[in-house]
């Protein structure tokens, strides 16, 4: 995709050199909404963001990718079954398997892609209170090593937007033991559980730790004046969500 | 679904059928074609045709204005292009006369950033640095009280492809709505469904919501006022307009297929009150598709920025009637379409059909034939459906064929700009003298009024709780507002802020208001103080106001009571743009919002849409810093008449509180040069619930209390305590100083003669908010009652 948007382009942020050479794709699928959110995530962490095409036959040269929010293809069927089988998941399902690791991540909708692609198990089903919920959630880092986390400590407490009508995240039992007995649950809610997820669960990851996916939106807490302590004055902080973004950097630029 | 309106349209036609050809059954068409067609030709040799046109809500001068203007009866494809476009909804039949006042009532002054003014799909300002915005607020009342999720969500999808239309990317919608009592067994239906339309729809569209209104009344019991708003921004070259020039350019129509939604909806559901005794229009409700709509919004900015339109056009109330009669008659030429190449969802619609169909997410747009492959390219990128009708020709006639024969020849203008237009009888009505002599003190209703501590303490719990000063985070919470990565302020403040210009920060500011209660206390003045609250809340928010959308809604104009509130309404809404020098760049008018001869309160919603420089100099509505000093803004007189508090005891009659409009603009200005100067750190108006009200959202935007007292309010507006605190006296605010800040802020208020008052000061560690003489009240015991009553009716 190369249309520029009108607005949400072009931030003012001076990238470091070292880190504006590492290039995160954000794939739009029709009816993604927070693509223009995440690629501005990117580049106010230093990176360069780079727009990626749903119908895309290759990948191309990029160190990482985020499947961002929205209703992709209007998820009437069930959220991010039809995105599943879009060209370039396909290339994505298998730069993520390969040896390489590309770290993906999923963020909401981008989440329901990567269960739906089973690059990350379980499933999301409709809210428990089954209305959409936006609100302001402070989560749990469960686990600092993955990449997109290594820039939090274990045990810190972030709080990021969430918003969703299918957030509710289920696996069978046999699969939850396995995600906490290997470490793979990184972030949980606290405080407050805002969809009935199974063992206060917001994201996972793959066994390797390069896919991640969770339901809240760090790309909503990326910058003063526009994140949850300006918009609802929780406490915290505006730019809580940073974190993803500069970790995959690190990652990247540290040579995985 | 729609059998009851198709079957009048269907009748109509069967019966030029039945005349074409005398052997056909009525009522059972089994020929080869799909039914026969009324063409001109065949409506210039049967002049004496029945048609149908009282069942689709045209006058017999209305009907006969039509013969006149053809020469000859109208076809039946005519008859429904007329009678939609000929409704109250589409031409403003009756506030015509009255709504000229909009663009008569204008300076210089006012014009000098108006880009695009009324009369175009919605007014454009100037923003500077090359930035333009355009927004506009639209009714969706009756679709909503009849099946409320779609009727809410297809009101979003309309009025964001008005503003696409103009060329804008849309970057914010806003909701005000007014339902019946909070009790009442049906609200809970409207509430749920129109609230989870507006979620489900506009979530969908990737558009943060930033904020509206939520007022509850019995008087909206049988007609609820769902209201939507949106905004959009631009660079000046991307404007586009809706016209179709250019000879030999094509016609285009894109989006979503032509379905049997909403036929009948634009002429008959919104321009005739709910009554049991005429068969029932209420399934002509459009059914809306989010994803198509975004998938449109994006291929639309992808056409505009390749420059691949002549010019656009959105399909909402009337559909392709509308669509191809605005767009020939604001062109300069005419426009030749064949009716079959429209795609279809339902492949027995009949010609009339087609043109009124009100199927959501379709726009229509004029190509040269240079750019028609480039066109293509992008439709197919965006895997949008797309069917060329015709072109635009130079006969100065609306011609539309199906399957090459004639069924519309007509001048456009006479469709889309020359209906009919009524100076309706209105006169005070009879009963206003006495309602107007009926004030709250000394009424039976104002038995009681607290004064002891305790009973003060309260009655400030009791308002926060109330219907309509809760919160309304039950209703926001279902909202996206941090799409875009662009909102700097949303509900609860006093206005949504969204930043336009990532490099500058430049932003704007919405906010909208109306009270229906003042309104219909006195629609002249009432109108004036809907404009006025908007006003401050724009300028609360340290933008300065610039543009004025509104939509009016009101009861029957045949009832002469009804046609002065809104000759009133318009009137006083006009002077006081005049004095306030921002120009109402567009809106909406609903009428026939009542239920038998029962109108509603007149409710002229009003949004005031501000400009700031850079968003981070905003204002929110509540303090955070300890020690800072509160300071209350403007007078207070003794103006419980319309208010909240009354409200509460169940009265309603007296004299609203006094619109002081010059008043209004100094505190403006004062708010503004604060923010800008850095002397504030807070403000919220005061409105509906006055200082009570204000104090106690304050003190919850951020759970930091304050330490209040009045006395001096007291010694110097001669009010006593329960006053200051419930009066709705306009042209007040209360703002939190930084100490360092104090005295050149009241420097500043001095200098400009402005009211003010050191009141409190901002207590952080407290936990309360205690104002002197009345009982300490604890933020957590105000949450919970500002924060319990809707969860407690809606779950």
């Amino acid at each position: 995709m190369t249309e520029l948007p009108l607005i949400g382009e072009a931030s003012t942020v001076a990238a470091e050199p070292p880190l504006a050479g590492a290039r995160i794709g954000v794939v739009t699928f029709p009816g993604t909404l927070d693509d223009r959110d995440a690629a501005r995530a990117v580049r106010l962490a230093g990176g360069t963001a780079v727009e990626l095409w749903h119908a895309d036959k290759e990948l191309g040269d990029v160190d990482a990718v985020i499947l961002p929010g929205g209703f992709s293809y209007g998820d009437y069927l069930r959220a991010g079954a039809i995105a599943r089988f879009a060209p370039l998941m396909s290339k994505i399902i298998d730069a993520a398997n390969s040896d390489a690791k590309l770290p993906v991540l999923g963020i909401c909708n981008g989440f329901q892609i990567l269960t739906e692609s089973h690059l990350l198990p379980g499933s999301m089903i409709k809210n428990d209170h089954l209305k959409f919920l936006c609100r302001d959630q402070v989560l749990r880092v469960e686990n600092s090593n993955t990449a997109w986390t290594v820039d939090y400590q274990a045990g810190q407490e972030i709080t990021i937007p969430l918003k969703n009508q299918d957030g509710q995240y289920i696996a069978d039992e046999k699969t939850l033991d396995a995600l906490e007995a290997e470490g793979r649950v990184v972030f949980r809610y606290v405080g407050f559980n805002p969809n009935g997820s199974r063992r206060d669960i917001a994201g996972i990851s793959n066994a390797a730790g390069n896919v991640v996916g969770l339901m809240p939106h760090p790309e909503h807490a990326v910058e003063a004046g526009f994140g949850p302590e300006s918009l609802d004055g929780v406490g915290g902080s505006d730019t809580d969500g940073l974190g993803f973004f500069t970790s995959v950097l690190t990652k990247i630029v540290g040579g995985k | 679904m729609t059998g009851i309106s198709t079957g009048s349209i269907t009748d109509g036609e069967g019966t030029a059928t039945a005349a074409a050809s005398p052997t056909a059954a009525p009522g059972a068409i089994t020929q080869v074609k799909k039914f026969n067609i009324d063409t001109v030709e065949h409506a210039a040799k049967t002049p004496d045709t029945e048609l149908p046109w009282a069942e689709l809500g045209l006058k017999q001068n209305e009907f006969d204005e039509i013969v006149k203007v053809l020469g000859r009866r109208p076809t039946g494809a005519e008859l429904a292009m007329y009678s939609v476009m000929w409704s109250e909804h589409c031409s403003y039949k009756s506030s015509k006369n009255h709504l000229r006042q909009f663009g008569q009532k204008v300076t210089e002054d006012m014009k000098k950033d108006m880009l695009v003014g009324i009369g175009e799909n919605a007014g454009v300002t100037n923003l500077g640095d090359g930035w333009a915005v355009t927004f506009k607020i639209e009714s969706h009342n009756s679709p909503s009280f009849v099946e409320p999720y779609q009727g809410a969500a297809t009101g979003i999808g309309g009025i964001v492809r008005d503003i696409i239309s103009m060329g804008a990317r849309p970057v914010a919608v806003m909701d005000p709505l007014r339902f019946g009592a909070i009790d009442h067994p049906d609200t809970a239906r409207v509430m749920h469904g129109a609230v989870a339309g507006i979620g489900g729809y506009g979530n969908s569209l990737g558009l943060p919501n930033i904020g509206g209104e939520m007022v509850f009344d019995s008087v909206y019991q049988g007609n609820p006022l769902v209201n939507a708003l949106a905004v959009g921004v631009m660079r000046h070259e991307d404007i586009r307009l809706a016209n179709a020039s250019g000879k030999g350019n094509k016609v285009v129509l894109f989006g979503a297929r032509t379905g049997g939604d909403g036929i009948g909806g634009a002429s008959v559901l919104a321009s005739e009150s709910f009554d049991d005794t005429k068969p029932s229009k209420r399934p002509a409700v459009q059914v809306g598709d989010p994803f198509a709509e975004k998938v449109l919004i994006e291929c639309c900015l992808e056409l505009f920025k390749g420059s691949l339109v002549e010019g656009i056009q959105d399909l909402g109330a009337a559909g392709i009637s509308c669509a191809t009669s605005e767009l020939a008659s604001n062109g300069d030429g005419g426009m030749q379409v064949e009716l079959t190449s429209v795609l279809l969802r339902d492949p027995t619609l009949t010609p009339g059909e087609i043109l009124m169909s009100e199927s959501q997410e379709r726009m229509m747009a004029v190509v040269t034939p240079e750019n028609v492959e480039a066109f293509e390219a992008v439709m197919d990128k965006w895997a949008v459906e797309y069917s060329w009708l015709g072109e635009v020709t130079d006969t100065g006639r609306l011609i539309i064929t199906w399957e090459g024969e004639v069924i519309v020849d007509v001048d456009p203008r006479t469709v889309a700009h020359d209906g009919p237009v009524y100076d309706r009888p209105f006169a005070r009505p009879e009963w206003q003298d006495a309602v107007q002599a009926d004030t709250f003190t000394g009424s039976v209703q104002d038995a009681g009024r607290p004064a002891a501590p305790a009973e003060l303490a309260k009655a400030v719990t009791e308002l926060v709780a109330s219907p309509n000063m809760c919160s309304k985070s039950w209703i926001t919470d279902q909202y996206d507002r941090y799409v875009g990565g662009n909102t700097s302020m949303a509900f609860p403040d006093d206005a949504g802020v969204v930043r336009v210009d990532e490099e500058s920060g430049l932003g704007v500011a919405l906010a909208t208001d109306a009270n229906g209660r003042y309104t219909y206390l006195d629609p002249y003045h009432g109108a004036q103080l809907a404009l006025a609250e908007a006003y401050r809340n724009v300028a609360t928010s340290g933008a300065i106001p610039m543009a004025v959308s509104d939509c009016l809604n009101f009861g029957s104009p045949e009832d002469p009571d009804v046609m002065w509130q809104l000759a009133e309404a318009i009137r006083g809404l006009s002077d006081a743009c005049m004095v306030l020098g921002i120009p109402v760049t567009g809106g909406n008018v609903s009428l026939y919002n009542q239920t038998g001869s029962t109108p509603i309160h007149p409710s002229p919603v009003v949004a005031v849409l501000g400009k700031l420089d850079d968003v981070a100099r905003r204002t929110p509505s509540g303090w955070r810093e300890d020690g800072q000093a509160i300071y209350l803004l403007g007078t207070t007189g003794a103006e419980l008449d319309g208010s909240e508090w009354a409200n509460m005891r169940g009265h309603l009659g007296g004299q609203p509180p006094k619109a002081d409009l010059e008043a209004e603009r100094a505190l403006g200005e004062i708010l503004i040069n604060a923010s800008r100067d850095g002397m504030i750190d807070s403000a919220h108006d005061l409105s509906e619930g006055g200082l009570a009200a204000a104090l106690v959202e304050s003190s919850l935007r951020y759970g930091v209390g304050a330490r209040i007292a009045l006395q001096d309010v007291l010694d110097r507006d001669g009010v006593d305590l329960f006053t200051a605190l419930f009066s709705e006296s306009q042209g007040r605010a209360v703002v939190g100083v930084p100490r360092s800040e104090e005295v050149r802020f009241t420097d500043m208020c001095t200098a400009r003669g402005f009211a003010h008052t050191r009141i409190g000061v901002v207590d952080a560690a407290s936990g309360t908010l205690e104002i002197n003489g009345v009982e300490s009240l604890s933020l957590d015991a105000l949450r919970e009652a500002h924060e319990g009553t809707l969860p407690k009716y809606f779950g």
